[in-house]
């Protein structure tokens, strides 16, 4: 007979995870019972109280002796910990830009064109919903870098996704587009997702575990049957290297970036891509590490693939969101070095290189939402030109955020890159090094042919103009503009304390 | 007094931050303060700059002014700074130049997009670099220097040029940026060498033995990485192509700064980086680089010759200098090298000379084509002289400055390549050509039409012109002190390596 043991859970190691979740489901009550007008306010005071509760559990948690919860599915070792303190600072300044409800439609459920539409424009409708939406999506952000057992893996990709879906197709303007962007994501989501689970179950298959140390042990015994192990590795980084948007898992990144409301797309473009490069190198260096002649070859080859496609197809976008998101894969690709490196100084550089682009990358959408016409944000760059005339604070910023994802100098993009690269050479592999170093050269180009654009070109007359931001976004725009050169300036203290703290626990 | 225990090299650093600072809290319409400030500024830095070369001491070996501060310990990150008489000689350069950049450019800041405010203040910073860049002795704290000053000579360019300043820009650049990453790339690989055989640092010291442990194979990798980021930058044949059309874009004072002393970063990195790091590999592609050096010689020399533009002559003619320069490095005497060190000296007053003249020669004229002067000579005098006297130092004339380092580098080249030495001793009759038809052109003949009413020099610009001609003749008759500074250092670099100064009978390598 059997016996059922109830399960351990160890609240106190998943208090960060369970705050999230609580204050979203607050959320969720106030958009039932709090009245339209106190609405806006309480959500965001919610939200940011609860995002900030999580933080300072999480400190605690740091501080804990025990590092397994909820039997042994999640690992809070100091490399979990760190991604999740990375995905929760970013959230916090992606929560400002969020505050500015203007770039959300009035009301979700109105069709495009419809009268419903024009009355909720009318009645001055927000969407409060984003702010609980954002909250569960952080939480399975939160859930997918410590996940040690792969159902639990696929519940927090799904927990991190769905909500992702919805806010993309939450756009005021160009609602269709918007939509149709959430379609995409979703459609090649559940796509991927399949692959994911198809990967559990040949791994499954092939260890008869699904935690990660039994798919460790299985491969270390080397069970024999090492196709079905390979078979769930390819598939599992499909759906993995979807999340991240690499080639050529991609396609679905610029239209998203695209059509989703810019603050959402920043939070999404930073946050995700900690939470799913925390769970790939999870995955990959603790259960795959000791197989690595399977896979590595393949993974090199799509990390190069990947920085040089972003980096070219980069230079013919005219639209900036595309051109950011063109080089969001370009620097997955070079966060892909990091996994390929297999090391503890990949592991730190990527956790750094996490933390700057993830900044770097809200700062800049930041920006992006404050360049608007009558009709809202403008993201034709052909626009953008003079912008450093009219607005040279603006652009200043924007230049120095590029100057950073260009890896100049004195940025901490640069300092991330050089850790990377060293990380990935330190392991053998100069063919990384020199495409990464060649494509960082193309990525150069367009960015500084948007600070051409914006400083040595003259104002187009068309009504394009600079609003003056509110509060939350100066607070987003100064945060992750300090961030970034202090970083690059002075990064010792964040190298050291992820140095001390950085590390996979089995 | 000792001021070597002083931090210097770092006061000297913060002296220009500190006046950048003090710029952003001038008002925008207070013209005069903004420029009070930054000549003061520089003026200051000018003379830390002098208290410096003073107390040197001539005599030791290694470095001086020493400096150390963990930076980044995780990588073996210092902020360590010291100079040796090659980079004290080049810094001296650098912080003299500068306040005379500002007081021949007093007006030239305000033709531009930007306010003058936001010229000096980039000028303050790219001086905080320019030192940075020569007194590093940590390769990745050169490493930052050398990529982080092209951002305020980007904007110097396309903010304040003329012409088609913003495609010179970016074509800057964009070279630069290829260079320096191609360089990062061998940092990257120095790094994870120095990790494996066991002393994480970039201190230059240290890592001057990596090559003891190196492949050959690693090294010439490594060696190139370096070498093509320093080639673009002291533009070698044929990556030089940047150079003209910056220097014809950017204002006279910028293109003083670009070529006078930006590009002598690529010189001196050779002498310091590829040298010193990688001395085998140094020799394996010396016959390949004296080569180039040659081509750059004449090739600069003929497009000078035929060069219409007068910035865009200018610049040619220092292709040329730096193939001389170039040349004496690689000849690996000790000549040869001391030779160059003065050179990229005298290259940078003999070329600020004549940027800052044709400068003043087009403000007054509006237009940079040599054939629009003619006459100079009769109705502004002085401002003829000047350009004479900065185009005769610039063919190295006996008696001017240039004249010693042309025939050191052409002495101590010879001794090991005297097939080289030869041809590009046809280098200085092409010179001759190249400065003689200008001179011709612009300052003698008939009055052209459109030039009766030139004015002639003003005070402020003799103030600027003045001290760097007679810097130009007196270094001519009498370069012994800065040569005392130079030849321990250059003796040092030729000699730590194992390389030796030829018997006078040696063959020539093989090319």
């Amino acid at each position: 007979m059997i016996t059922f043991v109830s399960p351990t859970l160890d609240y106190a190691l998943l208090a960060p995870i369970l705050i999230v979740l609580g204050g979203a489901l607050i959320g969720v009550l106030i958009e039932a019972f709090a009245p339209r007008s106190a609405r806006a306010s309480s959500q965001l005071f919610i939200t940011l109280a609860t995002l900030a509760l999580s933080l300072a559990s999480l400190v605690r948690v740091r501080s804990g002796a025990s590092t397994t919860a909820a039997m042994e599915s999640v690992t809070f070792d100091g490399a979990g910990v760190l991604l999740q303190g990375s995905i929760l600072l970013i959230a916090i300044i992606s929560v400002f830009l969020l505050a500015d409800l203007d770039n959300f439609t009035a009301l979700a459920a109105a069709l495009p064109g419809s009268d419903e539409e024009r009355t909720s424009l009318q009645q001055d409708l927000k969407v409060t919903e984003v702010y609980p939406l954002t909250l569960f999506a952080v939480a399975g952000m939160l859930l997918f870098p410590v996940a040690t057992d792969l159902v639990t893996l696929f519940v927090a990709l799904e927990m991190l996704s769905l909500p992702l879906y919805l806010l993309a197709g939450l756009s005021r303007r160009r609602r269709l587009m918007s939509q149709e962007s959430a379609l995409k994501y979703f459609l090649l989501g559940a796509f991927s997702s399949a692959f994911f689970l198809m990967g559990i179950a040949y791994l499954y298959g092939y260890s008869a575990a699904v935690s990660f140390s039994g798919i460790h042990a299985a491969v270390i015994g080397g069970t024999g049957n090492d196709i079905y192990l390979l078979l769930g590795i390819a598939f599992l980084s499909v759906g993995l290297l979807f999340k991240v948007g690499a080639v050529p898992f991609h396609a679905w990144s610029p239209d998203v970036y695209q059509g989703a409301p810019t603050a959402v797309t920043a939070f999404m473009a930073a946050a995700t891509k900690v939470a799913a490069f925390g769970a790939m190198l999870r995955i990959f260096y603790l259960s795959f590490a000791e197989a690595y002649w399977q896979w590595r070859p393949a993974l090199i080859v799509i990390a190069l693939i990947t920085m040089v496609f972003g980096s070219l197809v980069a230079i013919a976008q005219r639209d900036v969101k595309r051109m950011l998101a063109y080089s969001s894969i370009a620097h997955a690709g070079f966060l892909l070095s990091g996994v390929i490196a297999l090391n503890k100084s990949g592991l730190d550089a990527s956790i750094f290189y996490l933390f700057a682009y993830g900044v770097a990358t809200v700062g800049a959408f930041a920006i992006v939402t404050l360049v608007r016409d009558s009709a809202g944000e403008v993201t034709d760059l052909n626009r953008w030109s003079g912008l450093g005339k009219r607005s040279p604070w603006v652009a200043t910023a924007f230049a120095g955020f590029l100057l950073a994802f260009a890896g100049i100098p004195l940025t901490s993009g640069f300092i991330g890159k050089f850790s990377i690269f060293s990380a990935a050479y330190e392991s053998g592999s100069t063919a990384i090094l020199i495409t990464g170093v060649l494509s960082s050269a193309i990525a150069a180009f367009f960015y500084i042919r948007v600070i051409v654009l914006m400083f040595f070109k003259d104002p187009v007359e068309d009504g394009t103009s600079v609003v003056i931001p509110s509060v939350y976004t100066q607070i987003t725009i100064a945060i992750s503009a300090v961030v970034t050169f202090a970083l690059g300036i002075y990064p010792t203290p964040l190298i050291n304390f992820i140095q001390s703290t950085a590390q996979f626990l089995r | 007094m000792n001021l070597n225990n002083m931090n210097l090299l770092t006061l000297s650093m913060l002296l220009p931050l500190l006046g950048t600072v003090a710029l952003a809290f001038v008002p925008k319409t207070n013209l005069l303060l903004t420029k009070q400030i930054a000549l003061a500024t520089t003026a200051l830095v000018a003379v830390v700059g002098i208290a410096m070369t003073i107390s040197f001491d001539f005599g030791a070996t290694g470095f001086q002014f020493v400096e150390s501060r963990e930076w980044i310990p995780a990588f073996g990150i210092k902020y360590a700074l010291g100079v040796d008489g090659i980079a004290l000689v080049l810094i001296l350069m650098s912080v003299l130049l500068t306040p005379i950049v500002v007081i021949a450019g007093w007006n030239e800041s305000e033709g531009g997009r930007w306010s003058p405010k936001v010229f000096y203040s980039l000028l303050l910073v790219l001086e905080t670099m320019m030192i940075g860049v020569f007194a590093s002795t940590d390769v990745f704290l050169f490493y930052v220097f050398f990529e982080a000053m092209l951002v305020p000579v980007y904007f110097l360019i396309g903010g304040f040029g003329s012409g088609d300043r913003a495609a010179a820009a970016v074509k800057f650049l964009l070279y630069s940026l290829f260079g320096g990453l191609l360089m990062l790339a061998s940092i990257v690989g120095i790094f994870v060498m120095a990790t494996r055989y066991g002393n994480r640092t970039f201190d230059i010291t240290t890592l001057s033995q990596l090559h003891t442990v190196l492949t050959p194979m690693m090294e010439n990798v490594l060696f190139l990485g370096f070498f093509i980021a320093f080639a673009i930058k002291a533009p070698l044949w044929p990556l030089h192509t940047w150079l003209p059309d910056a220097a014809k874009s950017a204002t006279p004072g910028t293109s003083v700064l670009l070529l006078g002393v930006l590009d002598k970063v690529g010189t001196f990195g050779m002498i310091r980086y590829c040298l010193t790091l990688f001395p085998n590999a140094s020799k394996t592609f010396t016959p390949m680089i004296i080569t180039l050096a040659v081509i750059s010689i004449l090739y600069g020399a003929f497009l000078a010759i035929g060069a219409k533009d007068i910035k865009r002559l200018i610049a040619y003619t220092s292709i040329s200098h730096f193939g001389f320069i170039t040349m004496g490095i690689f000849a690996m005497t000790s000549q040869g090298m001391s030779g160059a060190t003065l050179y990229m000296f005298n290259h940078g007053f003999s070329t600020a000379a004549l940027f800052l003249v044709a400068g003043f020669m087009i403000s007054r004229r509006k237009s940079s084509t040599i054939s629009d002067f003619g006459g100079l000579q009769r109705i502004t005098p002085i401002m003829a002289w000047s350009f004479f006297i900065a185009g005769m130092s610039s063919l190295a004339l006996p008696g001017l400055s240039s004249f010693v380092s042309e025939f050191l580098v052409l002495v101590g080249t010879f001794t090991r390549y005297p097939v080289a030495a030869v041809i590009a001793t046809f280098g200085i009759v092409l010179a001759a050509l190249y400065i003689l038809i200008p001179v011709q052109r612009a300052l003698h003949g008939p009055t052209t039409p459109g030039n009766e009413n030139l004015t002639d020099l003003t005070l402020r610009e003799k103030i600027a012109i003045g001290p760097v001609i007679a810097l130009i003749v007196i270094l001519g008759f009498y370069p012994s002190p800065l040569l005392k500074i130079i030849n321990p250092a250059a003796a040092t670099v030729v000699s730590q390596q194992g390389f030796s100064d030829p018997a006078p009978t040696m063959s020539e390598g093989k090319k």
